[in-house]
């Protein structure tokens, strides 16, 4: 973490006026470093109650009430094809607002927000997995480390996993 | 007041209030075309709507006004002072019409021809000519009106002061004429005097006359501004008008307010002697009335739903050529807007459909005995918080052959599935998808696009529908529907460490069901079922359903069953805890979840958390078939096929006693049976008795050869009336059949009847009646006694079936009737002929030659017994039978058998005879 923080600044600030930056909300999930349009995002929570929802997608772990207003929390693991958190540290989430509803993104660790310059992204390799290359639009390469844009609109169809 | 009238004023009263402000901003800033286009607009407003009213007179003021706006904002025109006098001057007088039409109802006389003129005038452009008429008339008499010889002074005073100049030269400087309008002033002067000159010429002292009629007309608007305007209007200030968003936003927030104050009343719960209490308790009262006040504003009455139907049943009536009347009761029920924007449609449709497929053509329905017009009729009530609206007509009903072969062509079910059905299950098709039984596609219905839609509507808002429908007789749609879909009452229920709610109008009552209890569940090749009140419960595991856990129902040892209703099935849901009930504000779920057909949308409740909510609709179809499943109609089913197969068989008792084969005798004639211990049997006068409920008992044994055996129990028949009852001795009882019986082989043997094959044996057919005077010489002759205070009834038996008249003699006998027992129709008017009077007369319906519906017709035709009642006695009870019984002159009908109802019919008949 403190390794990337250089990297923002970097990045960042200086070349605002020059290059097209976007802001992301990261986010880890199974070691991977992930970015989420800071525009979408509404809250980052913590350990939330959560309700179970019977008969929903494997990947809805459930909905929780976000201060008077109902939100559908997401495995974003087992969208992804992980294995489910077992144990240890609770996740957080990170709730994001989708055609005017809201959905609770649960990860495994929630970073800062940094600020990317247009010229680091590049689109997906094609060794990367069919289902990660579904629900990204690309990745940046950081310093240290990649980061892949999660893509909430496909993350959350869930269409396309039940015909996969 | 006309609603449409009141809505009419109010608008109006509020386009004027806010023209005023308009029209003086407009003069300051004369060329805002935003301003001038929204005074346009609302004067079009008006008299739009005028129009649309048939207010004529408003209308052609505001027309005028309307005009001289146009030409204000396309620039033909400028705005000037005197203009916009004018235009004010023509909403004053809107407004005095207005004011009268409040109190009226009705527009006042006369015209405003003046006022037109001068706007018209106005629009032309020519803004001097004429006009200077009108003030000067309107005032100057208003002025004078109290003093008529002022009139004559001042105006000639003026006239011919003004003549000089004003004929010599025409844009004299503004001279005399005092009108107290300041803006019209200048620009009426010489007008003014232009166009009265002549008339003060030609003939000063008849010019008074005039301005009278023409005061008349235009004072009346102005007297009434003046008389009218302190009061302002009345309805205006009793409504405002608020935009629906607001309302909405009001009641979300009362919702959230709701959950709030649950939160806390959950929390004091919990703590005792908490400070908080009092004022929780006042905040409690306080949210409930708010909550209550909003949602009444939300509130219309169900009658605005309706207002096109009457026009609409016309129409149909003309197209379909039918006579149809239309009757909507509970018209002032009201409910959430919401709700009747969403039932409106399919309201509507209803009664299309009922004007359409339910009512026939006028000589259909004389044909079949009705009345030639047909009647729909809309009912609406409330009903514990929810809103029953009932759509009814007198029609065909539906008709089961015509929807069988309509499912079997769509291939909805095969022929041996329909036979399986009930006629109700079958009726239940109407709402499936693509279903219309109209022979043709009319303009009006049967495109297909039905019942399944309407059906589809009214879940969708947490409702029900369901239908009965009587072939012949018509059809009732009946819904049920939630008041407010804002918030609902919801059952709170455990299922595997989960909670749920169950909206509370599709829970009928609740089961504990253990293993210690009265309530157990049972399993039939896994499928649970409950035993309730005499009829099988399915059940559905709400566990396995929502694939909660793998814990098996089994291992529980309580459970509770809640038991639903969706339209005609009933069902119960399994889970393990039920809370209280709250009231929720059902939320929908996110779309990823709209899939799931089990859950109607979620909520938070009280606590915080969030919750599923359960729609049993959606658990009806998941458990299964719901029209195949129909369990309330396959038990009706079952129910009126028993009664069915009572109608043709009869219950009896087999028995064996002394020689021969098995004995029987009906079932309905015997008490009880009994074992009775032969030590306890004494002699009584040298006739075997037994000490029977405190009473003795006379036993009487069929075989003649019958020895009391001491150490011996021996089984008993016992007939009872009243306080007396008999043993009869047998040997053995053997079974209880129903079959039917037909006595094949008649006997002159004492106490028996006959033989008949009953449970394919010849069984002999005993007479209870000659036992029971074996046991009692005075049986029947007691009777007589304890009967005589009262005057004998008489009853005259018909049948022609000898077993009958010797089951039904003995026991009319014994209930204290005078009976005479004829066999055949012919014999009983024989007996009219002779004179006999009977007070009532039982007879059987089929009968050899006369039946006993031509016996009926016969007996009403004769002087001598058209008013004695009849009762008809048949072992066919179906409604047909019955309206076919009543036509042909029976008063009552009883099925054949039922020993109480004849004996309660017969007191009835009797009864009602006496008082008529």
């Amino acid at each position: 973490m403190s390794a990337r923080l250089p990297a923002v600044k970097k990045a960042g600030s200086q070349e605002i006026a020059i290059a097209k930056n976007e802001d992301f909300v990261t986010a880890t999930i199974a070691d991977q470093l992930f970015g989420i349009p800071v525009l979408q995002v509404q809250d980052v929570l913590g350990p939330q109650k959560i309700t179970r929802i019977p008969l929903a997608p494997p990947e809805v772990a459930g909905s929780l009430n976000l201060r008077g207003r109902i939100v559908t929390a997401i495995d974003v693991r087992l969208r992804l094809g992980l294995p489910a958190r077992t144990g240890g540290k609770p996740g957080m989430s990170i709730v994001v607002d989708h055609k005017g509803e809201l959905y609770s993104l649960m990860v495994d660790h929630v970073g800062e927000v940094l600020s990317l310059t247009t010229d680091d992204f590049e689109r997906h390799p094609a060794t990367m997995d069919q289902r990660w290359r579904e629900i990204s639009t690309g990745i940046y390469r950081l310093k240290e480390t990649l980061l892949v844009v999660l893509d909430v609109s496909k993350l959350l169809n869930f269409a396309n996993i039940e015909a996969a | 007041m006309d609603d449409l009238l009141s809505e009419f004023l109010t608008e109006t009263n509020e386009n004027l209030a806010v023209l005023d402000v308009e029209l003086v901003k407009l003069e300051q800033n004369p060329n805002d075309p935003g301003l001038l286009s929204n005074i346009f607009r609302l004067v079009h407003t008006i008299k739009g709507t005028c129009g649309f009213l048939g207010l004529p007179r408003l209308e052609s003021v505001a027309h005028a006004a309307e005009n001289v706006l146009g030409k204000f904002r396309d620039g033909e025109l400028h705005v000037s002072p005197y203009a916009v006098s004018l235009i004010l001057e023509s909403l004053d007088t809107i407004k005095g019409i207005l004011s009268v039409l409040e109190q009226t109802e009705a527009e006042p006389p006369g015209g405003d021809q003046d006022l037109i003129d001068r706007l018209n005038a106005m629009a032309e452009g020519r803004e001097l000519p004429k006009a200077g008429a009108a003030p000067a008339v309107v005032e100057t008499p208003a002025a004078a009106e109290s003093d008529p010889d002022q009139l004559f002074e001042p105006v000639p005073a003026h006239l011919t002061h003004t003549l000089g100049p004003a004929a010599t030269a025409e844009p004299a400087s503004p001279p005399p004429p005092p009108p107290p309008v300041p803006v019209a002033a200048a620009p009426a002067a010489a007008p003014a005097g232009r166009d009265v000159a002549p008339v003060a010429h030609a003939a000063p002292p008849a010019e008074p006359p005039p301005p009278p009629p023409r005061v008349e007309a235009a004072s009346t608007p102005a007297d009434d501004v003046r008389g009218e305007s302190a009061k302002e209007s009345a309805l205006a200030q009793q409504t405002i008008r608020v935009h629906v968003d607001l309302l909405e936003n009001l009641m979300t927030m009362v919702s959230e307010l709701v959950l709030t104050r649950n939160q806390l009343l959950q929390i004091l719960r919990s703590q005792k002697d908490s400070e908080f209490a009092a004022p929780l308790q006042r905040l409690n009262h306080v949210t409930s009335e708010l909550q209550e006040g909003v949602m009444k504003t939300r509130m219309q009455p169900i009658g605005n739903a309706w207002a096109k139907l009457p026009r609409l049943v016309r129409d149909l009536s003309h197209e379909l050529h039918k006579k149809i009347e239309l009757q909507m009761l509970g018209a002032e029920t009201e409910l959430d807007r919401q709700v009747l924007e969403l039932i409106k449609d399919p309201l509507t449709h209803m009664v299309r459909n009922s004007g359409d497929h339910g009512l026939e053509i006028p000589a259909e329905r004389l044909a079949a005995g009705k009345s030639e017009t047909g009647r729909i009729t809309l009912n609406a009530f409330h009903e514990g918080g929810h809103i029953i609206i009932e759509i009814s007509d007198d029609g065909k009903g539906l008709a089961l052959s015509k929807i069988k072969a309509k499912i079997i062509q769509n291939g909805l079910a095969s022929e041996s599935e329909l036979a399986q059905m009930s006629d109700q299950q079958i009726q239940q098709f109407i709402f499936k998808p693509g279903f219309s039984t109209a022979a043709k596609v009319t303009s009006v219905s049967g495109r297909g696009v039905g019942m399944d839609v309407v059906k589809t509507n009214i879940e969708k808002i947490g409702g029900t529908i369901e239908m009965r429908s009587v072939e012949g007789r018509g059809t009732t749609f009946t819904i049920k529907i939630p008041l407010t879909l804002a918030i609902v009452s919801a059952l709170i229920v455990e299922c595997a460490s989960e909670r749920f709610a169950v909206p509370q109008i599709s829970v009928v009552e609740l089961v504990r069901a253990a293993d210690d209890s009265e309530h157990k569940i049972e399993r039939i090749n896994g499928a649970p079922v409950l035993r309730l009140r005499n009829r099988l419960l399915p059940l559905v595991s709400l566990q396995r359903l929502l694939k909660l856990g793998d814990a098996q129902d089994d291992d529980k040892r309580e459970t509770f069953i809640v038991v639903s209703q969706v339209g005609n099935y009933t069902f119960g849901i399994i889970v393990d805890r039920v809370f209280d009930t709250e009231e929720i504000v059902v939320k929908p779920v996110a779309p990823i979840l709209r899939h799931i057909e089990l859950f109607s949308g979620n909520t938070i409740l009280g606590d915080g958390s969030v919750i599923m909510i359960l729609d049993p609709n959606g658990i009806a179809t998941a458990s299964g078939n719901m029209t195949v499943q129909d369990t309330h109609g396959a038990a009706q089913e079952v129910a009126k096929a028993s009664t069915r197969r009572e109608d043709d068989k009869m219950a009896l008792l087999l028995f064996s006693a002394g020689e021969g084969g098995p004995k029987a005798v009906p079932l309905s004639l015997v008490a009880r049976l009994e074992d009775i211990d032969l030590n306890q049997v004494e002699l009584s006068n040298g006739e075997p008795v037994v000490q029977y409920r405190g009473k003795l008992m006379p036993l009487v044994p069929i075989d003649p050869n019958w020895k009391i055996v001491r150490d011996k129990r021996q089984p008993v028949v016992v007939f009872a009336d009243g306080e007396r009852s008999m043993g009869l001795v047998v040997d053995e009882i053997v079974d209880i059949v129903e079959d039917r019986l037909q006595v094949e082989l008649g006997t002159e043997r004492p106490g028996f009847l006959g033989s008949a094959i009953i449970a394919s044996k010849a069984t002999d057919v005993i007479d209870a009646g000659f036992y029971l005077t074996r046991a009692f010489k005075d049986w029947f002759g007691n009777a007589h006694e304890s009967f005589e205070d009262e005057r004998q009834h008489r009853v005259l038996l018909v049948d022609d079936s000898p077993f009958f008249r010797n089951l039904l003699t003995p026991l009319l006998t014994v209930s204290g009737y005078d009976v005479t027992a004829v066999e055949s129709a012919d014999e009983a008017l024989a007996l009219c002929d002779n004179g006999e009077e009977f007070d009532v007369i039982v007879s059987d319906i089929e009968m050899p030659g006369m039946s006993g519906l031509d016996f009926a017709q016969a007996v009403r035709a004769t002087t001598r017994w058209a008013s004695t009642p009849l009762v008809a006695l048949s072992s066919h009870s179906t409604p047909r039978d019955l309206d076919r019984g009543r036509e042909a002159g029976f008063n009552d009908y009883v099925a054949k058998f039922d020993r109480e109802a004849l004996l309660f019919t017969l007191q009835q008949t009797i009864t009602e005879k006496g008082a008529a």
